[in-house]
């Protein structure tokens, strides 16, 4: 008789019973299950030897995680504002309606449970949706919520479902240098080889190639720090954990210039001296992994990884995937190695950084999925050409991500230094009212600033592009974003954990009309708390849009008020959600806003 | 990981904090020097005998002009630490008030008050309501244990009881669980609750909340209210005996 949990021991046993796999095992036993039992996070707990509250801890930070069971079929609408622009809100609402289920809960019969995720990197094709974590479908309309809700009732396979619909394409509007014709494989190792380690360093250096994740740090020290500091072993990671709303072009070389991502990292093992390298991808591109996978075994077949790579004695380095759980945190950097580790992605304390102390405590690099592309390309074609393109404190080319309001949505590549104006020209952009640059983390730009050009030193951006138009409600986008940086909080320090949820607060009770101007100062002393006062950027961040909009499209916000001089010193309807309570009415004649 | 307070004679150093010269030792944070020295910086997930976790931030701080929590950020000699100015107080309070309205604290009616470090330490940056709504959340008492009770409602996350479990009691009774305002307390044992763990009432980890979570059954008001720590003195000027 085989014991009820024999299934799980081959992927505790593929994982070596290692701790440090802990998010691979309970990512793999989802996808077995579509949720983790209690009995399966004791097994796990004791075949790891961690404590079982430890493996429910880290088995709840995730949001791809489920300790509760949930539907067969787990729909989850990507909420991401350009999605609601397009109309995500309405289809979900209708495909509850179909199938009888309420948004979040799980409907009876275990069938399908219906929710929303961030954004999933699909702005441009949109609205998306994500359906057991590993399948999605671009393009939502009404008749495709329509046809997905009747194979949903007869419990069609999702490899039955219409192939077009998990159609994702790359929409590659401008091309450049990383999105152009791409070195054959090997050209940039063997270009590096040649160089040799510290040869390539120095070209790296020469290019003043800046990391391309947003925090805009110079690679060439960064891959000298990892090199120079001692360790038992030093690794190569790549951050591809695009979560930032509104960016995907890491999903783009991800699908079609894998090859340039590994490539970069291979020069990095040559220059830091790594022998292992991993690719952290996030959980919402999980439908990438085996092609991600197909082109590394081809890239070891080709003598491109693997022991002695290109013939070149004692330079062995292969790469392994790790696919994330749904945590945007998790794109911070010490946050992606606690994951990495298999713990709770919690930024660290830092000093010491990861080049010093990384994973597992060894000297790490990490660097985003278009640096390491940057990189391949620098290594053929010299640090000194690469350091011509763009302006002298951003060099090279930057891929934009462009979605929105806008006629030709897709990936856009330009030399660091354009206007703003000219990516709105050629994406077919009229009447804008705003664009929001680097996702919700970055800047609100408004018509003033179209001028501005994208750079280090005047408009930085990780590669989103959102485009609003004057028919928009700037105060709706910045709803969206306050909402997504509460869902996204990791709880860990105050001042975001509570911070993010009083601006959600504040905000709906300004959309409900129930607002003041004092829930305007509020917002505004919030942002200054967060800004100064939380463990890492994103609680910092978490009020740019709010701070921006307020100041660029105060009106927007005005509007919400009864009076620009009445202060409420509480929500009149909220009050009343004891009593609905304790007389059991939900009725529209409990609600004041629906009272007659 | 527990301190020790020699100070290292290959690297001494002093640090300015609000003008007044503070020595510290090899590897010392600002607040631990700090509060060697007996200087008093507003702080509740730190405790000397335990490593920094830097989650509440309380003990947020000025140095040369840019914030960082001291209790993470490494003393460096000729640094400008700027600690009981208007303003750091002010994002204090307005933390602590934040802390407040996230649990259910109902100070007149706990056990811990007058021993409490939050309520202490929101006296001590002025505090007088809690500014922002109340969140009221759902949060069970869980009384399983025969000698101890939790009361989660008190939570303010700051990880003591984890790491004191883990690193002093060697039991890891304690974890952290769930994301963003959903994030709670866990109890390591089978059922979940207190009395199926392995903690024990001599634990340090029974020992060591700052709020009144864990608090030892049968022993309510066994200091009068009045005769309690912070009422002979306040949290400010008892900053030695940091340990509750």
């Amino acid at each position: 008789m085989s014991h009820p949990l024999a299934w799980l021991e081959s992927i505790l046993t593929r994982h070596q019973h290692a701790p440090h796999r802990l998010v691979q095992v309970l990512r793999e036993v989802q996808a077995a299950r579509h949720w983790i039992s209690r009995e399966s996070l004791s097994r796990i707990a004791e075949a790891l030897q961690l404590p079982l509250a430890h493996v429910e801890g880290v088995a709840g930070f995730y949001r791809f995680f489920h300790t509760k069971p949930v539907g067969q079929y787990r729909v989850l609408f990507s909420d991401n504002i350009t999605d609601r622009l397009l109309g995500s809100e309405a289809l979900l609402q209708a495909l509850c309606t179909r199938l009888k289920v309420q948004p979040g809960v799980m409907r009876h019969d275990g069938r399908v449970s219906v929710a929303t995720t961030s954004c999933t990197g699909l702005c441009d094709q949109g609205p998306a949706l994500l359906i057991n974590h590993q399948q999605v479908v671009t393009r939502l309309t009404p008749s495709r919520i329509e046809h997905m809700a009747s194979l949903i009732e007869a419990q069609v396979p999702l490899e039955q479902w219409p192939a077009e619909w998990r159609q994702v394409d790359d929409q590659i509007r401008l091309a450049d240098i990383k999105l152009g014709a791409q070195p054959a494989p090997g050209q940039g190792i063997a270009a590096a080889l040649a160089r040799g380690p510290q040869g390539m360093l120095d070209d790296i250096k020469r290019s003043k190639l800046r990391g391309r994740g947003g925090a805009g740090f110079a690679t060439g020290t960064k891959w000298q720090l990892c090199r120079n500091f001692p360790g038992q072993t030093h690794y190569v990671v790549c951050n591809a954990d695009e979560g930032e709303p509104g960016t995907f072009k890491d999903r783009v070389l991800l699908s079609s210039f894998a090859d340039s991502m590994f490539e970069g990292m291979t020069i990095a093992a040559l220059v830091v001296g790594a022998r292992q390298g991993l690719v952290y991808l996030r959980g919402e591109y999980r439908y990438l992994l085996e092609h991600l996978q197909a082109v590394l075994q081809r890239r070891r077949e080709q003598h491109l990884l693997g022991p002695s790579i290109q013939g070149q004695d004692g330079f062995d380095f292969d790469i392994e995937i790790h696919v994330g759980a749904g945590a945007y945190v998790c794109g911070e950097e010490s946050a992606l190695i606690e994951s990495l580790e298999g713990k709770r992605g919690t930024p660290r304390i830092r000093p010491p950084f990861p080049v010093e102390a990384g994973y597992l405590g060894q000297p790490t690099t990490v660097n985003n999925v278009e640096t390491f592309c940057a990189a391949t390309h620098i290594a053929v074609n010299s640090g000194d050409w690469w350091a011509r393109i763009g302006t002298p404190q951003s060099t090279g080319t930057k891929i934009h991500s462009v979605s929105g309001d806008c006629e030709r949505p897709g990936l856009y590549e330009y030399p660091f230094g354009t206007r703003i104006g000219r990516i709105l020209e050629d994406c077919g952009a009229r009447n804008t009212q705003a664009v929001q640059v680097g996702g919700p983390s970055g800047v609100c730009l408004s018509n003033s600033d179209f001028g501005r050009r994208i750079g280090f030193e005047d408009v930085p951006t990780a590669g989103a592009f959102m485009v609003f138009d004057r028919t928009r409600d700037m105060f709706a986008v910045a709803h969206n974003f306050a909402q997504f940086f509460a869902h996204e909080s990791c709880g860990f320090c105050t001042p975001c954990r509570v911070g993010t949820e009083l601006v959600v607060r504040r905000m709906d009770k300004l959309k409900k009309g129930y607002g003041s101007s004092e829930d305007i100062q509020v917002l505004y002393e919030l942002d200054k708390l967060m800004h100064g006062a939380t463990h890492c950027g994103l609680g910092a961040a978490a009020c740019n849009p709010l701070r921006d909009t307020i100041a660029k499209f105060r009106p927007a916000y005005e509007q919400h008020l009864n009076s620009l001089h009445f202060a409420p010193g509480f929500d009149m309807d909220a009050e009343l959600s004891q009593a609905r309570l304790a007389t059991g009415r939900d009725d529209s004649g409990a609600h004041l806003e629906t009272l007659a | 990981m527990s301190n020790t307070y020699r100070i290292d004679a290959l690297t001494p150093g002093t640090f300015s904090l609000d003008g007044q010269e503070v020595e510290f030792g090899h590897g010392e944070s600002i607040l631990q020097a700090a509060t060697r020295a007996g200087h008093y910086i507003p702080h509740l997930c730190w405790h000397p005998d335990f490593g920094a976790a830097g989650s509440c931030r309380i003990c947020t701080v000025k140095v040369n002009g840019r914030t960082g929590a001291s209790c993470t950020v490494q003393a460096a000699a000729g640094q400008l630490v700027e600690s009981n100015t208007a303003e750091l107080n002010a994002q204090r309070k307005t933390m602590l008030q934040m802390l407040f309205v996230e649990g259910n604290h109902f100070c007149p009616s706990c056990e811990k008050s007058g021993h409490c470090s939050l309520q202490a330490t929101a006296y001590a940056m002025g505090m007088e309501g809690p500014h922002f709504e109340e969140f009221y959340p759902d949060r069970p008492v869980d009384a399983t244990h025969p000698d101890l009770l939790l009361d989660l409602n008190r939570c303010i996350l700051c990880g003591l009881c984890v790491r004191a479990s883990e690193q002093v009691d060697h039991k890891s009774v304690f974890a952290i669980g769930g994301h963003g305002i959903h994030t709670h307390l866990l109890v390591n044992s089978p059922s979940d609750k207190l009395g199926d763990s392995a903690i024990l009432p001599a634990d340090r980890a029974a020992d060591i909340c700052p709020t009144g979570v864990i608090l030892h059954k049968r022993r309510g008001f066994v200091i009068p209210i009045g005769q309690r720590r912070f009422d002979a003195k306040p949290i400010s000027e008892q900053v030695e005996g940091s340990a509750p």
